[in-house]
């Protein structure tokens, strides 16, 4: 486990030495993300049994150590990182080489770290050791987000991290301390170390602070910083603000509903009702806006933000239903997400087109690409036979037993609208003829490492449609899903 | 034998041999034995903690004549740890003084910095060790007139005007002092500080004492650059040469919270300072605008100087705040806190030095291309700034977690509040700094690396570390803080 956590870094470290040397660096990024894969999934068989690897590295203040401990989360949170990350760095290799950008064992560097900073997040065992790498991860991906050091990734550098550092100091780290106060430890304990701790207004703010501390969970009005950090170079978006950074927001959330606060608490208080609100309007509106945008990867970004909510909502509801959903629903987009990301980035690589609206006709250029986009597509959307059909199953089937309607209705809407922003962009691909210029004919598909990386991720939203078992019996300890149903 | 000596060496030893150091009149050699001297100073520092923590406060009666007729030295633990961050960071402004000097003022002059550079350590360790409140205040002088001089010493003009009105500043605040202590001693008859504290027992309500103790805390205020009597500092340090910015951001307000402290919790107790006068509120109100304001000042400078000049008198705001708590949590986090924003700014000013060393001004448009250009003393400043703004796993996180926890104890939620959003604006001025050097690229023609030389960086790499280090190994600090909290507070009766 401790080895897990050290990888990524020590992959950093020999990226760095073998700066010189293009090939040599590469291999060694795929080298360290192959060893990342194996040592997390040499734990999965340990955590789907029932084991629960401890490991303390120290204790900074008294009562407040930095502390690991893996569950079933983590576990899912891991693996999928970890696996996207060795997809991601063959993508990037193709990618970064074709796009000829500058920097690149920065890149890499960066890269890794923000990698361990992720592991650190789904291993930690207590609320500090998250926080620790929280903020670890917001400031290794700077670099990453403005890779590009123009006017544009300097602003949009100030958002992310104006929003991420800004929202996690002054509400997240205020509520880790007031939880301090009250229970004295910060430890994730099964059903939560608040209960009968303070009263039902204090549990309610705190809830508050939380969600709206853990910016990276884009939840409305702190969702700003996710198109922002669009200017970053395609792999940086495709995992970091598709599966690393805004994953481990939402995982932070998952985590401080289970763990911290306890789904039992939250549905005995209701204190999470309103939130659940907050997310149902941030996926309808993120989702409107969505259709608004012409630039591609904008798109994209806001149907992030739109589809965070769908884990944000699994949480608050605090029924064992829409917790497996939200869990699930971390892994069956980011798989989708990735997807449309690497087909973003193979499209500007090979065409150098950024808008929607001059992909018309690409699909005859680049069939591959657009098959794959398509299938991430009907992954979002939830639609068999595609794994989002089982995360977004699950969360509706808590919305019923929470009762709550209207959200259901939202999550319905918002399926309808992920159908108008998405599905447009393939079908024009294929069907509308393409503009009159004879550029398009010349325009061939993105480079072998990109395809293949496309390729592995559309078949895993394909592969999980037909066994999510793993996940699920993984995930169902967490809430004791057998015994609820 | 001889370490029975220590605390009157610790003294003795820079007050020698700063006229020694101006009787030598080659350069080089003034250097080296001030090197010499300041380790030494910071070795005796060392062995002085090591003995307190292992057998309890110790006291010195010097030439032998006892208290309350002669002056005696103690040391407590709070005394031995602001000994150590003083004369460490002596030692380390002295070392990296090497090549550093000569570019602030001509060769031949050398020497006289570091007779007058040892000259402010002493002072500035004579108030730490004394236990006697008029040596405190001849400490006091001795260190502010030297460092006034240090002041003038900056390359351009200002540099007078910034120590003379220093010099105005500091006279007042130690006149205040004078007076207060001049009080105490009509009322009490003695000028040794336990003496005076039992006394103190015994007089009730005197107006002198209260007199005494309004001018002693306001005094003490303008030494430490308490916000609104702080006008003085940012002048100071911004045209100081950088070094004596370094060395007096790290020592010298940190001096004036440790004179502020033990004045409050030794002399006049804290049942007197925060009950009959209830201080907490006050200080409480000034140093959450000290946060506040500094740090939206600091936002808006376009010398880097100046801008960690006015974030330090925002964290002394975080120090004077810990104390207003009047809690243990409160008292461990403003003692905590002296080290670990003695850590960050002194890496923060050395880095700067670094720059004037290469670069010859800090305007923040002159630090364009850092990152490249200068790529070690780039990463101190990213270090120790996000120290600055208390990122976990460093220094800053430590101090911030106490306080905010102090304050949560006492349900004070705006002012947990306040510290996070000052904190925030920490983010912004250091991210200018970062911005600036990480992506603009280098004036035309000055893009080739030129770290600046090893004796300047290796001090400021030391300190870069120091803020990480003691972000992760919280014990030697925190532990040390808690404990001195503890008798602080066991003196309350």
């Amino acid at each position: 486990m401790g080895l897990a956590l050290i990888t990524p870094l020590v992959g950093a470290f020999l990226i760095w030495i073998c700066r010189v040397d293009a090939d040599l660096r590469e291999s060694m990024s795929v080298l360290a993300a192959i060893v990342l894969i194996l040592l997390v999934c040499s734990l999965f068989p340990t955590v789907a049994s029932g084991g629960r690897p401890h490991l303390q590295i120290l204790e900074i203040l008294p009562g407040l150590s930095l502390a690991f401990e893996l569950e079933p989360l983590g576990m899912l949170f891991a693996a999928v990182a970890s696996i996207l990350w060795l997809v991601t760095t063959i993508y990037a290799i193709g990618y970064m080489r074709g796009h000829a950008e500058k920097n690149q064992t920065r890149f890499y560097i960066c890269f890794a770290v923000s990698l361990a900073s992720t592991i650190g997040i789904a291993f930690s065992g207590n609320m500090f050791t998250l926080f620790v790498f929280y903020e670890a991860l917001t400031i290794a991906t700077y670099p990453l987000v403005t890779h590009a050091g123009g006017e544009a990734a300097k602003r949009a550098g100030r958002v992310y991290l104006g929003i991420l550092l800004g929202t996690s100091i002054l509400f997240q780290l205020l509520a880790i301390l007031w939880t301090w106060g009250i229970a004295g430890h910060l430890d994730f304990v099964p059903g939560g170390i608040l209960r009968d701790q303070a009263p039902p207004m204090v549990i309610a703010i705190l809830f508050a602070l939380y969600v709206f501390g853990v910016g990276k969970a884009a939840l409305m009005p702190f969702h700003r910083w996710l198109p922002a950090a669009m200017v970053a170079p395609t792999p940086v978006s495709a995992l970091l603000h598709a599966v690393a950074v805004v994953k481990a927001g939402v995982f932070t959330i998952l985590k401080i509903s289970l763990y911290i606060f306890g789904i039992d608490l939250l549905a005995d208080l209701g204190v999470s009702q309103w939130i659940t609100y907050v997310a149902a309007i941030t996926i309808l509106v993120a989702s409107l806006v969505a259709m608004t945008k012409d630039n591609l990867k904008a798109r994209l970004a806001y149907s992030t933000i739109s589809q965070l909510s769908y884990v944000v909502l699994g949480a608050t509801l605090a029924n064992s239903f829409a917790v497996v959903g939200g869990a699930l629903h971390v892994a069956m987009h980011a798989v989708a997400k990735i997807t449309l990301f690497f087909c973003a980035g193979a499209i500007l690589v090979a065409s150098h087109k950024t808008e929607v609206s001059q992909m018309q006709g690409l699909g005859r250029a680049m069939p591959f690409t657009m098959t794959a986009f398509l299938i991430g597509s009907l992954s979002v959307i939830g639609l068999p036979p595609f794994g989002g059909i089982w995360s977004k199953w699950y969360l509706a089937l808590g919305t019923l037993a929470a009762g709550e309607r209207l959200v259901l209705a939202a999550l319905v809407i918002s399926s309808l609208l992920n159908v108008a922003y998405l599905l447009p962009i393939p079908i024009r691909a294929f069907f509308a003829p393409p503009p009159g210029d004879s550029k398009t004919t010349e325009i061939r598909e993105a480079p072998l490492a990109c395809m293949i990386a496309i390729t592995v991720t559309a078949f895993a939203c394909l592969a999980l449609f037909f066994y999510p078992q793993p996940l699920y019996q993984l995930l169902s300890p967490v809430v004791n899903l057998d015994g609820a149903a | 034998m001889i370490s029975s000596h220590l605390p009157a060496l610790q003294v003795v030893l820079p007050l020698i041999s700063a006229p020694v150091c101006v009787l030598i009149r080659k350069g080089l050699v003034a250097w080296m034995f001030a090197v010499a001297v300041s380790w030494i100073t910071f070795v005796i520092a060392l062995a002085l903690l090591v003995h307190v923590v292992a057998n309890g406060p110790l006291s010195y009666a010097m030439g032998g004549w006892a208290a309350p007729y002669g002056i005696v030295y103690r040391i407590d633990l709070l005394t031995a740890f602001v000994l150590i961050i003083v004369a460490g960071m002596g030692a380390l402004v002295t070392t990296s003084a090497f090549r550093v000097a000569p570019g602030d003022m001509s060769r031949d002059h050398q020497n006289f910095f570091f007779g007058i550079f040892l000259l402010v350590l002493t002072g500035l360790l004579g108030i730490t060790v004394t236990g006697d409140a008029f040596n405190l205040y001849v400490f006091l002088e001795i260190s502010s007139l030297a460092s006034y001089a240090l002041v003038a010493l900056g390359r351009d003009r200002r540099a007078l005007m910034a120590a003379f009105q220093y010099l105005i500043m500091g006279t007042i605040g130690a006149t205040f002092i004078l007076a207060g202590i001049g009080l105490l001693y009509a009322v009490t008859g003695t000028l040794n500080m336990e003496d005076l504290a039992q006394r103190l027992q015994q007089v009730d309500d005197s107006r002198a004492v209260k007199a005494a103790f309004a001018f002693i805390v306001v005094g003490a205020s303008l030494k430490l650059a308490l916000f609104p009597l702080h006008a003085w500092l940012p002048n100071a340090y911004t045209h100081a040469p950088a070094l004596v910015s370094a060395f007096l951001a790290a020592t010298a307000t940190k001096v004036g919270v440790y004179v502020l402290v033990r004045f409050i919790y030794t002399v006049f107790g804290g049942v007197f300072s925060f009950e009959t006068m209830s201080l907490g509120p006050i200080l409480m109100v000034f140093g959450l605008c000290a946060a506040l304001v500094s740090s939206l000042v600091a936002i808006f400078q376009e010398n880097v100087k100046r801008m960690f000049a006015y974030s330090s008198v925002a964290q002394i705001g975080y120090m004077v705040l810990g104390l207003s708590f009047a809690s243990h949590t409160g008292l461990t986090a403003a003692i905590v806190h002296i080290f670990n924003h003695a850590a960050m700014k002194g890496a923060l000013f050395l880095a700067l030095a670094c720059a004037v060393y290469r670069l010859g001004s800090v305007e923040l448009s002159e630090l364009r291309g850092l990152g490249r250009r200068m790529p070690i003393t780039f990463a101190c400043i990213v270090i120790a700034g996000l120290s600055l703004i208390g990122v976990p796993l460093t220094g800053g996180f430590v101090s911030k977690w106490y306080l905010v926890s102090a304050a949560l104890e006492q349900d004070l939620w705006l002012v947990a509040a306040a510290v996070l959003v000052s904190s925030l604006f920490a983010v912004v001025y250091v991210w200018r700094v970062v911005e600036v050097a990480y992506f603009q690229s280098p004036p035309d023609g000055k893009g080739a690396r030129c770290e600046a030389p090893a004796s300047l960086v290796i001090p400021t790499v030391a300190l870069a570390v120091a803020c990480i280090y003691f972000g992760i190994d919280t014990e030697p600090t925190v532990g040390v803080a808690r404990a001195a909290a503890n008798e602080l507070l066991a003196s309350i009766p």
